[in-house]
């Protein structure tokens, strides 16, 4: 036996013996986050390149559901807070070195727009919707000049909060399974596949579920190319990265990981949408439901195993 | 002012009154704590090398658990000591993710508590509770800027290490060695 440590006294729930403070409600509001900033880049990508009639799902349709994921997620997030009721103390200080205090913000701009962008879109859905009063008509009628400054702004702040989803992770250095720059875009680009996915369950047009698939392909491509970027990160760094890998290399996290992310959420909803492209006869909805599965268990998988990982003393 | 503690593993014999001491003088709510005792078993069977390092919040000077409050109620209080303002915490626990000594904890009331290197007691000129009844009187406590206080002579005179110095969060808390 090289070291053996006994600790005496030490006994706070949650973090003795192994920390286990964030449970399912960080991974979830990070998926519908990461789903809800997937949704809007695309609805404002294909109407700054004026595909608003050609993917009329991407841009009208689909980002519909991204305020009902934000609030979803916004609920998960309250739940996790151990003291609700100082919640607006988020939104008395800005502080640009917390990750978390800019995602709050992220989230107090995102939210109001993504509400904005589906009123302005609702009829698209409802035909015979009604505003009634001649206020809210005249605000919507306001914004929809402006709209190409707010497809922008839209743009920009999906991104940020595409990244902020994985940045929120990988500013703990204290969890070394967490401390890489690779989860920002790694999440970035899992909640661009998830919210294509969901284009490509909505839409009837036969086009835009084809460039939808497209863009999913290419999107698999790149996580993969992160993911083996991540390891080799991992495994030529100090002696506790190398330790947090091998919790997915061997380690008790390296079933679910490889099955349930890569295998289940990445790999096969990729050749079931080749094969689709390749004109076979695939239901749409299993390599939609497998990518938005696999991008949830990512969030799982890394969220528990961070917190699994740590420095050794 | 930059407070901090050295503590002596070869002195320390893990009595474990440090903790007791403190649960008593902050009112630690049962089954948590802010300080615990270490002992760390090393080599290889005869030749064996035991130290007993009584642990707490290091009061980093560059500390994670600062910079990731989201709303400001961890902070620096006087001569460095890391707070947290009880009714500005939110409780969403970023900072206790962020440590990478597990120093801090959630208190059944919903905030989040740790040591405070008894903050209190320091101000009326008083030791912490913890190197005040340590019965081996293996802890020194003071103020590092003052070349003559009780921590900065012992730390001069000798060998000393910190925790996982390279995690970069320069701990206050000096063990002897
Ligand atoms: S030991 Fe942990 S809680 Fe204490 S100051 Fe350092 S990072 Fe913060
Ligand atoms: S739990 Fe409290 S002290 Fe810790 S980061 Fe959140 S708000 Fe700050």
């Amino acid at each position: 036996m090289r070291e053996e440590i006994i600790v005496s006294g030490r006994n706070n729930p949650l973090i003795d013996p192994q920390l286990h403070i964030w449970h399912w409600e960080i991974p979830t509001y990070l998926f519908l986050g990461g789903l809800a900033a997937g949704l809007l880049f695309f609805a404002a990508l294909y109407y700054l390149r004026g595909k608003e009639s050609e993917y009329s799902t991407a841009v009208k349709i689909a980002p519909m559901l991204a305020p009902i994921a934000l609030v979803l997620g916004l609920i998960a997030l309250f739940l996790d807070l151990h003291h609700k009721l100082y919640f607006w103390r988020l939104y008395t200080t800005i502080k640009l070195e917390s990750p978390m205090s800019w995602g709050a913000w992220t989230l107090m701009l995102v939210t109001p727009l993504s509400m904005l962008w589906c009123a302005l879109h609702i009829k698209e859905l409802f035909p015979k919707w009604d505003w009634k009063f001649d206020i809210i008509k005249d605000v919507l009628a306001f914004f929809e000049k402006q709209k190409i400054v707010l497809a922008w702004i839209m743009l920009i702040s999906s991104a940020i909060l595409g990244i902020y989803t994985g940045i929120l992770f990988s500013a703990f250095n204290a969890r070394p399974l967490w401390n890489t720059s690779i989860l920002g875009p790694l999440f970035l680009a899992s909640g661009l596949s998830a919210g294509s996915a969901i284009t490509i369950w909505l839409s009837k047009n036969h086009d835009e579920r084809k460039r939808f698939a497209q863009l999913d392909l290419m999107i698999i491509g790149v996580e993969l190319f992160l993911i083996v970027h991540m390891f080799m990160g991992f495994l030529a760094s100090s002696q506790v990265q190398i330790e947090a890998a091998n919790l997915f290399l061997g380690g008790p996290y390296t079933a679910p990981f490889w099955i349930f992310v890569v295998i289940l959420g990445m790999i096969v909803p990729a050749i079931l949408e080749i094969l689709e492209l390749r004109k076979f006869k695939i239901p749409v909805v299993i390599p939609v439901v497998l990518v938005l599965f696999g991008s949830l268990m990512l969030r799982f998988i890394i969220a528990y195993a961070g917190q699994a990982s740590r420095w050794l003393y | 002012m930059r407070y901090a503690m050295a503590i002596d593993t070869k002195k320390c014999v893990g009595c474990s009154d440090c903790v007791v001491a403190c649960q008593t003088e902050n009112d630690v709510p049962i089954g948590y704590c802010r300080d615990w005792v270490v002992e760390v078993m090393d080599g290889t069977y005869p030749q064996l090398e035991m130290e007993i390092r009584s642990e707490r919040c290091n009061h980093c000077e560059n500390s994670p658990c600062v910079r990731c409050c989201p709303t400001g109620a961890s902070h620096y209080g006087e001569g460095g000591i890391v707070l947290v303002t009880e009714n500005k915490c939110i409780g969403c626990s970023a900072c206790i993710t962020s440590c990478p000594y597990d120093a801090r904890f959630v208190h059944p009331k919903g905030y989040v508590d740790k040591c405070t290197f008894c903050l209190h007691r320091v101000k009326k000129g008083l030791q912490p509770a913890c190197v005040a009844v340590c019965p081996t009187k293996c802890m020194y406590f003071g103020d590092l800027d003052d070349p003559r206080s009780e921590v900065s002579e012992i730390l001069k005179k000798r060998k000393h290490k910190t925790l996982i110095p390279e995690a970069g969060t320069k701990p206050q808390l000096y063990f002897l060695i």
